[in-house]
């Protein structure tokens, strides 16, 4: 178990230190990032309260669109050279190769989302500063489970023709769950009207989406990688 | 006990059988040269061995353990057709990544003696995208057998190496052979991988139909066995 | 032995179809409230039931299919998972045409609308995906990996549609309240197994099929390494 855990995270810093080396997805997932923070400036034109209404819906789906772009690289990552093989026959489990890269993919939608959230801020005059430890929970949350997700459908889809397509239509749907909780956390904290009981059952919802699956992907993923 | 130990193996892809019930034993110290045309099913046995695929039926033992075996993936070193390193890590920073994978007590003592057995040491910062094919070649070598692996998995090893590379494969294998290294390699190029080979097996339509002793006449002419054992033509 | 049970269960799904719809349309009485078209729950409902059905035996078989790596589980998780999909879009437009009729709009995000909405977009997933992997084991794999994932997620939008700032307009559950009068029982037991034995019959001819699919594939796979 601690071997395992060790493994993943040598696996993590090397996804993360060539990743910033070369910065491809980081580049093209926050650029993207932000031309959806101003698209959706132009489709919507919101007085101040309506505009802290949908502010947590916003939020996500830029979220999850760049997060598509950062997990899609995850195992695609591993092509060139054939190091999927080499990481695979390696004495590391396959839980500890898919956690390292999911560890990995989240440090990376977080820095995305940390660029772009005072930019959400500016643009739509939304202030979030006042909530920013429980709003850090929830993206925190919702960021695990978008990347877990995200890194199992990376491997599902590793070696499959149109792999760009695939992910996103295998991702979203199963999202969904997880979106909706963080969306309508997101939007209560930033209108400043979260209930506690309210508040207990979207943290609910986001942590059994982020065990369920976490504990399904640990489980499943020798048998996607070891075919 | 046996360092490779291949029982009737069967892999199939859909229906369609790429190996049919192939078995094979090597003793530990053996070179074992596995020969076989284009799709006979070469890759698809090594890649079993390595454990990168597991058999549909049958049992593959390594060193008397199933190749999926965490403790035996440790004593095992593969060298694919990909050269397995990361182009945007330094030389000596993928190979002190695969030693930490390898759980070696030591990744950054044997990253910076391997770079050295494979002339790369003045390099060794240098990022693999930066360096020649030949050295990239030798990289792979290093990573592949960093950790003196006790039985060694070559898939078509020599194919496509340059010179320099060719002799640094060679001064490993032969080094790895001299301290009772079990060596497995596929190849096309008959006639060096009869120069090292202790024994040979055939692999034809996913079955081994011959495997013995690598003989006199084998080394004089490398087509001897494909006409003596191979299908007719 | 298989081409029979197609034909039995296709002729018994046909023949209890035909007449349940008799009984439904000419022997029942017109619902208090709403009229006609009440008559949609027949399908709407045991479509529904059926569905579910197939799903969970096709996250059975691809749970199996991990653990034996025998294809046959994964032709019967394909077959049944296309049919199940097939039932879903059955539903969504049987509710679609009710809601317009009772409730004036042809959609509403309500509980089970949007459930099955994404029940129907998970599975969608599976099959688009399934044809672009070219190994069959392969395929297999990564389809009962992806039929997992998708079943796994249902309990989870039951959950979520729950939340606070998701509102819900959908007729409440009148079976598990016993409000379905005990005229309407029978045909509505009987409308589920037509679901179940034409969606069988389908399933059956879709393995015969998959087994000859994979039949051809290594055939042609023989050709090549010759």
């Amino acid at each position: 178990m601690k071997r395992g855990l060790l493994a993943a995270l040598s696996i993590a810093r090397k996804d993360l230190k060539t990743e910033l080396r070369t910065k491809e997805s980081l580049n093209a997932s926050a650029s993207f990032a932000l031309v959806i923070l101003v698209l959706f400036s132009f489709a919507f034109d919101l007085d101040r309260e309506s505009i802290y209404a949908i502010s947590g819906g916003l939020l996500w789906l830029v979220y999850s669109f760049a997060g598509a772009l950062i997990v899609n690289r995850s195992f695609a990552r591993e092509l060139p050279n054939d190091c999927l093989d080499v990481l695979i026959a390696s004495p590391t489990p396959a839980w500890s190769l898919f956690l390292g890269k999911a560890i990995a993919a989240f440090f990376l939608l977080l820095i995305v989302e940390a660029i772009s959230l005072p930019v959400f801020g500016l643009f739509y005059n939304i202030s979030w500063t006042g909530v920013f430890w429980p709003l850090l929970l929830t993206i925190s949350l919702a960021t695990w489970g978008i990347t877990v997700v995200g890194a199992a459908f990376s491997a599902v889809t590793v070696n499959v023709r149109l792999r760009e397509l695939m992910l996103p239509v295998l991702l979203y749907p199963v999202l969904i769950p997880l979106l909706i909780g963080g969306m309508g956390m997101t939007t209560q904290l930033l209108s400043g009207n979260m209930a506690a009981a309210d508040r207990n059952q979207y943290l609910r919802q986001l942590i059994a989406f982020d065990a369920i699956y976490t504990a399904l992907a640990v489980y499943l993923i020798e048998f996607v990688l070891v075919v | 006990m046996l360092a490779v130990a291949v029982d009737r193996v069967w892999k199939y892809f859909g229906d369609y059988p790429a190996l049919r019930g192939a078995s094979l034993s090597v003793e530990p110290g053996a070179c074992l040269a596995l020969l076989g045309r284009n799709g006979a099913g070469k890759t698809t046995l090594l890649r079993i061995l390595a454990g990168l695929s597991k058999p549909g039926q049958g049992e593959a033992l390594i060193l008397g353990a199933p190749s999926r075996d965490e403790g035996v993936r440790k004593r095992i070193g593969y060298l694919g057709h990909g050269i397995g390193v990361y182009d945007d890590l330094s030389a000596v920073e993928n190979l002190r990544l695969f030693g930490r994978l390898m759980e070696m007590e030591n990744p950054a003592r044997a990253a910076d003696s391997a770079l050295e057995r494979v002339g790369l040491a003045n390099v060794k910062d240098g990022l693999a995208r930066e360096f020649s094919r030949g050295m990239r070649q030798r990289l792979a070598i290093a990573r592949a057998f960093l950790h003196d692996p006790d039985v060694l998995f070559l898939d078509e090893p020599f194919t496509s190496l340059d010179d320099r590379a060719i002799a640094v494969l060679q001064r490993i294998l032969s080094e790895a052979q001299a301290r009772g290294a079990t060596i497995v390699m596929s190849t096309h190029q008959i006639r060096e991988a009869m120069e090292l080979a202790s024994q040979v097996a055939l692999l034809e339509r996913g079955r081994i139909v011959h495997a013995g002793e690598r003989t006199a006449e084998m080394l004089a002419d490398p087509t001897w066995l494909y006409r003596t054992f191979g299908e007719a033509q | 032995m298989r081409e029979k049970a197609v034909y039995a269960c296709a002729i018994a799904g046909i023949a209890l179809m035909v007449w349940n719809l008799h009984t439904i349309f000419m022997g029942l009485p017109n619902d208090a409230l709403q009229g006609f078209i009440f008559r949609i729950i027949f399908i709407h409902v045991p479509a529904t039931i059926a569905a579910y059905c197939f799903y969970t035996v096709a996250l059975v078989t691809s749970i199996l299919f991990l653990a034996r790596r025998n294809f046959v589980y994964d032709s019967i998780s394909v077959a049944c998972i296309e049919v199940a999909t097939v039932l879903i879009l059955v539903n969504l437009v049987t509710g679609s045409i009710w809601g317009r009729n009772q409730w004036g709009v042809w959609w509403a995000w309500d509980l089970r609308l949007t459930t099955q909405l994404m029940c129907f977009l998970l599975y969608l997933g599976y099959l688009l995906v399934r044809p672009a992997i070219t190994e069959p084991t392969q395929r297999a794999t990564l389809s009962a990996f992806i039929a997992i994932f998708a079943y796994a997620d249902i309990p989870l939008v039951v959950m979520a549609i729950r939340l606070p700032n998701v509102r819900t307009q959908h007729p409440g559950p009148v079976l598990e309240t016993g409000g379905l009068a005990p005229v309407y029982v029978a045909p509505f037991v009987i409308g589920i197994f037509v679901m179940l034995l034409i969606g069988t019959a389908l399933i059956l001819v879709r393995l015969q099929q998959e087994s000859e699919q994979r039949e051809i594939d290594s055939l042609r796979r023989e050709l090549h390494a010759l």
